[in-house]
């Protein structure tokens, strides 16, 4: 990575709380324009690090680098955190109106009164709420409180934004639009931005890159089409949606193809590994074809079983089968398709998956 | 019920022919409880932002004893005021008893917890990550506390009420260190208590009349500070 981009870095960084030890990350950084999606279940260390990242949580060891100048003594920290912006999950909006809530960054800055004025508009404007400037901020809806935090926070031009669960607290189609306004803008003015998130929906979305954080440790870091179809471990591959996630033993080795063995039966899947290691196989649900058994037809996949259906679970506008193949087998159907087929629990299908489908990783 | 009628009357007539001995009384009642309040704001805001803000083993204990002392009975503080400013008291060389000044500062030992008390749950009441939102919008930590103060101003100015009224309408101390004397160190309680034992009932009445208008006056100013730059 070019150090001239990296505007972040942080190495060695060991947090503690009550002498416990809460988060642990060797290394981290941000290059110019990045956004990257920290991910995780709760009490993964997202906030924390988040925190840590913005130099507002107490580190009990560790450096922080902005642009390459060490974060060190009170007045490096103050400059940092003015050249940042966080969002918190709850807006933390002040008692006055939105129009003085956008301007307080900027009073803190002790910016002249006509600047504070074009910046406010400018972003009053930027996030739709140019009609709420003088409305009570404690009278406004969540969304248009989270919109004018995020004004509050934009304002300020800060290099970096750090968003702490920007959308928990909002309802799906209030989340839905103010993702859609912020892809918009993020792309717009280029800035970083390090977000938390417990929905990795959220970081498909947004990020460029997504960090997978486990028990305060960083366990996956990279684009999010790589973590979510090529998962590091047992516990990225469940939390990124894997749906099938099977224990297997190798026992023929070709050229690139491996066959595993799970539960006395063979899957084939791409990849490199010695017969007899132990492993771990993944398969996405949409990546699984299911046809009636007298429809089985020769696909191209080489992998093709029998299995019963053993729960339908309705998911919206598609519902997600559990068969038994001898394995667990998760795949996913539309509701239309559900319906032609008349699909039932305990009717026998057929199922198959390309050995390219399979994501094998090794168990150590 | 004539008895009240002829104390409102006599209330009227006192305030109306512009009595000085009771303007002065009132004036005095005023300047001391005002002062003891400021004195009290000072140390009591400072000391529950202090202690809302730090944390430390035993915060418990001491917010404990702060709440405890927001109920001190008067006569209690009048005693061991009296006894520090005694002639042989630890503070006897300050010749401050039965004067206004001491008066001030019972007053303040009783006010002091109060709006500290309340300064404290008033603070801790804010939502926590408030003062993490405001140190990230890149305050310093002075800037901090007054954003802190502005964000917690309605509670804050019900504790300068509850100061204010707690040492108006207090007598207990105030006439144990002030003494009661006339022109001197006679505010509106402690000459209410001597009209009264005198048998002068509606001079009584008058001057508590005039010390519930006062204390009414008082509030309905700080509430409509409270009240006013609120937005709608």
């Amino acid at each position: 990575m070019n150090t001239e981009q990296t505007l972040l870095e942080v190495k060695n960084i060991d947090v503690r709380r009550g002498g416990v030890r809460v988060l642990e990350v060797p290394h981290f950084s941000l290059r110019q324009g990045e956004i990257v999606c920290l991910v995780g279940p709760n009490g993964s260390g997202k906030s924390t690090l988040l925190l840590t990242l913005c130099s507002l949580l107490e580190r009990h060891a560790g450096e922080l680098f902005f642009k390459g100048s060490k974060v060190v003594d009170q007045s490096s920290v103050l400059d940092f955190r003015r050249s940042t912006a966080t969002v918190f999950q709850e807006p933390l909006l002040f008692d006055t109106t939105v129009y003085d809530n956008v301007a307080s960054g900027l009073k803190i800055r002790g910016l002249p009164g006509r600047e504070i004025r074009q910046r406010v508009e400018q972003n009053l404007e930027r996030f739709s709420i140019k009609h709420l400037g003088q409305r009570a901020a404690r009278k406004l809806s969540g969304g248009e409180a989270q919109r004018t935090s995020l004004a509050r926070a934009f304002a300020t031009r800060p290099e970096i934004l750090f968003l702490d669960e920007p959308f928990s607290a909002l309802d799906p189609p209030t989340r839905e639009a103010l993702i859609d306004d912020l892809d918009t803008i993020f792309r717009e003015t280029k800035i970083a931005v390090v977000m938390s998130s417990h929905d990795q929906a959220e970081a498909l979305r947004l990020a460029d890159t997504m960090a997978v954080m486990q028990q305060g440790r960083l366990i996956q870091m990279g684009p999010p089409a790589d973590v979510i179809n090529f998962p590091a471990d047992e516990f990225v591959a469940s939390f990124v949606g894997m749906g099938t996630v099977l224990k297997g033993r190798v026992v023929q080795a070709r050229q690139g193809t491996v066959s595993v063995s799970v539960a006395d039966k063979l899957i084939e899947c791409v990849g490199n590994a010695a017969i007899g290691q132990s492993v771990i196989l993944c398969i996405r649900p949409e990546n699984v074809t299911l046809a009636l058994p007298a429809h089985h037809d020769g696909t191209s996949a080489r992998n093709h079983f029998t299995g019963i259906i053993t729960r339908l679970v309705p998911m919206g506008h598609f519902f997600k089968l559990n068969l038994d193949c001898g394995f667990f087998l998760s795949t996913h159907i539309t509701c239309q398709s559900l319906e032609a087929l008349d699909l039932q629990k305990g009717l026998p299908v057929s199922v198959s998956f390309k050995a390219t489908a399979v994501h094998m990783i090794a168990r150590t | 019920m004539d008895l009240i009628l002829e104390g409102l009357w006599q209330a009227i007539v006192l305030l109306c022919t512009l009595d000085p001995e009771t303007w002065r009384i009132t004036l005095l009642s005023l300047q001391v409880s005002g002062a003891a309040t400021l004195v009290s704001l000072f140390i009591g805001m400072s000391a529950g932002i202090c202690l809302a803000l730090a944390d430390f083993r035993g915060k418990n204990l001491v917010v404990s004893i702060i709440n405890t002392g927001m109920g001190l009975p008067p006569v209690v503080v009048g005693l061991f005021v009296t006894i520090f400013l005694w002639r042989n008291g630890p503070l006897g060389f300050l010749g401050m008893l039965y004067t206004p000044g001491a008066i001030i500062l019972a007053q303040a030992v009783i006010a002091t917890p109060i709006v500290a008390g309340i300064t404290v749950a008033a603070i801790q009441n804010l939502p926590r990550n408030l003062r993490l939102q405001i140190l990230a919008l890149g305050a310093t930590r002075f800037q901090m506390v007054l954003l802190l103060i502005r964000e917690a101003r309605l509670p804050l100015l019900a504790a300068v009420m509850a100061g204010f009224g707690g040492v108006i309408s207090e007598v207990g101390a105030s006439i144990m260190v002030g003494g009661n004397i006339k022109g001197y160190t006679r505010v509106l309680t402690t000459a209410t208590v001597m009209e009264t034992s005198k048998g002068n009932f509606d001079i009584a009445i008058a001057l508590g009349i005039i010390l519930l208008i006062l204390t009414f006056a008082v509030n309905y100013i700080l509430t409509h500070i409270q009240q006013h730059d609120r937005p709608r």
